[in-house]
């Protein structure tokens, strides 16, 4: 353990050194904390001023907390240049070979450079926050508590980690400044919209909801040191050619994984489709797990607390009935209204976006679209209860019947996401990034294609043909 | 020790950079390891500091595999990369003192080494300003000094005399012979023909991933350029009409004032072909061995390799 903080700290130590002796980045940074907290500190003058004047207590409410936000997130910005700096600019000077020679240990490297990475850039946050903070205290606004401020400050260091740890994974793929610079965007927006929920949060939630992006963002962070740490790899570090595009080897990459050594569609079904399904057990079991969870946590949830929102007397509920008898009514002409190809590109479109959220996430928002489209499954069979119907008899023929498809293709489509996911975080030695992509991509189209879109499409027949039957049947009294 | 069998290594799974490389360097030897830029010099050297792994073959280095124990081999090599790897705002002594504490030596020990190294390069004077302003040769001095920081037993040194002043490349030269005097094992990637022919005991030609020859200097002169040849010159127009040469050597060409003669075996043929030409009367002023260089052998072989005709 003393051995690997000496190590770490080591590397660190001369990022340190290197850091602050580079006017570029100290300069650039010491202006940016001691000016900008007065700026801001006028500014927020201003919107108290006018605020009184014209009214807005509830941004003139959460003003402070947004302004310390914002001044916490500007110096982090220069988690990127330093990340940056620290991993492609040693890479592109070439000052990296000496040390990936040495016996250091990759880990170490890594981690001495994160530290820095986020140490630097979150000092000189918190200090602009204190200044900002001192300046404000003598204005006639509504100054946060410790534990409002607490969350802030807890938020902008998991900034300041899921920042640099994004920065790394940036750095692993570039070979040159020049390549990192540009992939860089890939962090930048996303953590510009991920602040501006924040601002919502901050501006719309109360104080607890701030927990659910700090915990949000730490996880996504989580998974990026992770993901970092098992691709900060020699081998793959001094790879060839990492920032160009490839395309014969990524079609041949993905191609290769995709079809197996299967020859026919027939012996693509028969060999490989069900290997694809035996590696999707473990991720199958959670899902279903966290599905299950969902489904009947919404459920339990409606039953016991919308009653103490929504007026249930018995006329209100008789409204509810007839409103739902008026709907069930045009069942017939669903058909009509939307065509079974219309519902299945829609419910295909919707397990590519849990994909494609996925990607972005590790897994984690594909994930937290599933668990939502469930618990609104158990929120409706919790509503149908609560309006006097058997929620049982409502979801055994309104859902089970297409759903014995859909819910499957929805399953499996989620746990073959939640798997590229956790491919992408796992250490796998013989493999760079961009073929564990490949090949994780290349699995789950393999389970997409061979039976998502299969059960898609069937579910999409039984979801407009079959099921409105099959209610008008087990509710003939609608 | 230095040993590889077939060692190769494979990018992106459709190009060999390093196919089948099988070398040999034995302790208080030194091998030069040319070809052109992009032969594979610089993955085979990453590979044998357990950098890049193997795709087919094996490597020993300083007597532990390449595979199984990278953190040994790396503990117990020295490498100068083709790019110096300075940090250019830390001083010469910072930088030493740096890489001794990465390679765990004792206080004591990284100030005696980086003390003596400094002194040794003649930049002790500079040691307390920034690599930066350092000149390109300086830059060097001090990459190969922290190459040596840690006393290895095997070096692999990529360049190591490029960019510097003919005096500062005999200093390098003369520190890597030293070097072989203690038994290390070294192994040179350079340009720098002449400097290899100087320094090393074997040579070996890589192109395109493959190693096209390997051995002594010698051996490559005689397998790529033939027997040696040698000049018999005279003072005057000489006829040597037909001269009964000894087994074993062959005319290769003439001229009115000198004749050049192909001998397989000169310890013992050449008396009896010198004892030939005054048995002529020959006028003979010099009989002396036509130099050739690795020059030749190494544009020859390349020109072979490429297909195309070597003009000598």
């Amino acid at each position: 353990m003393r051995h690997n903080l000496s190590s770490i700290w080591m590397v660190a130590q001369r990022e340190f050194t290197d850091q602050f002796r580079d006017w570029r980045i100290v300069v650039p940074m010491f202006l940016l904390v001691t000016l900008f907290p007065f700026i801001a500190d006028d500014t927020t003058r201003q919107a108290v001023s006018f605020m009184n004047r014209f009214g807005g207590s509830l941004i003139l409410d959460n003003l402070i907390p947004f302004v310390v936000l914002v001044i916490g997130f500007f110096p982090l910005s220069f988690t990127l240049v330093v990340a940056l700096e620290s991993f492609v600019g040693e890479k592109e000077r070439g000052t990296i070979e000496p040390l990936l020679s040495s016996p250091m240990e990759d880990r170490h490297m890594y981690l001495g450079k994160l530290l820095v990475g986020i140490t630097t850039p979150l000092v000189f946050s918190f200090i602009s926050i204190g200044i900002y903070l001192i300046l404000v205290a003598r204005r006639d606004v509504a100054f946060p508590g410790p534990y409002m401020l607490t969350l802030i400050l807890l938020l902008t260091f998991a900034h300041a980690v899921l920042m640099v740890s994004s920065a790394i994974v940036i750095s692993v793929q570039a070979t040159t400044i020049r390549a990192a610079n540009l992939l860089a965007s890939f962090v930048v927006v996303p953590v510009a919209f991920l602040l501006q929920g924040e601002t919502i949060l901050i501006f719309w939630g109360n104080e607890d909801v701030l927990w659910y992006a700090i915990i949000g963002v730490t996880l996504l962070a989580t998974l990026l040191v992770r993901l970092g740490l098992s691709h900060f790899r020699r081998e793959y570090l001094l790879g060839r050619e990492i920032d160009t595009i490839n395309l014969k080897w990524i079609a041949r990459t993905f191609s290769g994984r995709f079809k197996g050594d299967a020859t026919s569609i027939r012996e693509w079904y028969r060999k490989e489709v069900p290997i694809s399904l035996r590696e999707l057990r473990q991720p199958l079991i959670i899902v279903i797990g966290l599905g299950l969870t969902a489904g009947i946590v919404s459920y339990l949830w409606v039953v016991k607390n919308v009653p103490a929102y929504v007026d249930l007397s018995p006329d209100r509920i008789g409204e509810f009935r007839t409103f739902i008898a008026d709907n069930l009514n045009n069942l017939d002409s669903l058909g009509r209204q939307l065509p079974a190809p219309a519902l299945f590109f829609h419910n295909a479109r919707t397990t590519v976006a849990f994909l494609l959220l996925g990607l972005v996430s590790f897994g984690t928002l594909g994930l937290t679209l599933f668990i939502g489209n469930i618990a609104l499954v158990g929120g409706v069979m919790g509503a149908a209860q609560l309006v006097g119907y058997s929620p049982l008899l409502a979801f055994g023929a309104g859902i089970l019947p297409h759903g014995i498809f859909e819910l499957s293709a929805i399953f499996l489509a989620t746990a073959a996401m939640l798997k590229v996911g956790a491919q992408l975080v796992t250490p796998q030695p013989d493999k760079g990034l961009g073929e564990i992509f490949l090949i994780a991509l290349a699995d789950w189209f393999r389970v997409f294609v061979g039976i998502v879109v299969p059960f898609l499409a069937i579910a999409a027949v039984i979801e407009i043909y079959l099921t409105p039957v099959l209610i008008k049947l087990a509710f003939p009294y609608l | 020790m230095i040993e590889t069998n077939d060692l190769s290594k494979q990018f992106n799974n459709d190009f060999w950079a390093v196919d089948g490389v099988n070398l040999c360097v034995e302790p208080g030897k030194i091998l030069a390891l040319l070809g052109q830029n992009g032969a594979g010099k610089t993955t085979t050297v990453r590979m044998l500091t357990a950098l890049l792994k193997p795709t087919r073959g094996w490597a020993r280095v300083a007597g532990y595999d390449v595979t199984k124990n990278p953190q040994a081999i790396r503990a117990n090599v020295g490498v100068l990369t083709e790019q110096h790897g300075l940090y250019m705002r830390m001083t010469g002594e910072e930088y030493l003192e740096f890489f001794g504490k990465v390679y765990e030596l004792t206080p004591r020990a990284r100030k005696a080494r980086s003390d003596y190294l400094l002194q040794y390069f003649g930049i002790a004077e500079a040691a307390q300003r920034r690599c930066g302003e350092y000149s390109k040769g300086m830059k060097q001095k001090l990459a190969l000094a922290r190459a040596l920081m840690h006393d290895p037993s095997v070096l692999l040194l990529d360049e190591p005399t490029s960019a510097m002043d003919p005096e500062s490349s005999r200093l390098v030269r003369d520190e890597i012979a030293r070097l072989r005097s203690s038994q290390r094992t070294i192994i040179i990637c350079t340009h720098n023909l002449a400097e290899a022919e100087a320094l090393a005991d074997s040579i070996a030609i890589i192109y395109r991933g493959k190693i096209l020859l390997n051995g002594t200097l010698d051996e490559l002169k005689h397998v790529v350029l033939g027997p040696v040849e040698y000049e018999a010159r005279f003072a005057h127009s000489f006829d040597a009409g037909d001269l009964n040469l000894p087994n074993g050597v062959t005319l290769a060409s003439r001229s009115a004032d000198s004749m050049r003669f192909r001998v397989e075996a000169p310890q013992a043929v050449n008396p009896l072909l010198v004892h030939a030409l005054a048995s002529r009367n020959a006028p003979l002023v010099s009989f002396q061995e036509v130099p050739r260089k690795l020059e030749q052998v190494y544009l020859k072989t390349m020109a072979e390799a490429q297909g195309v005709t070597y003009a000598a």
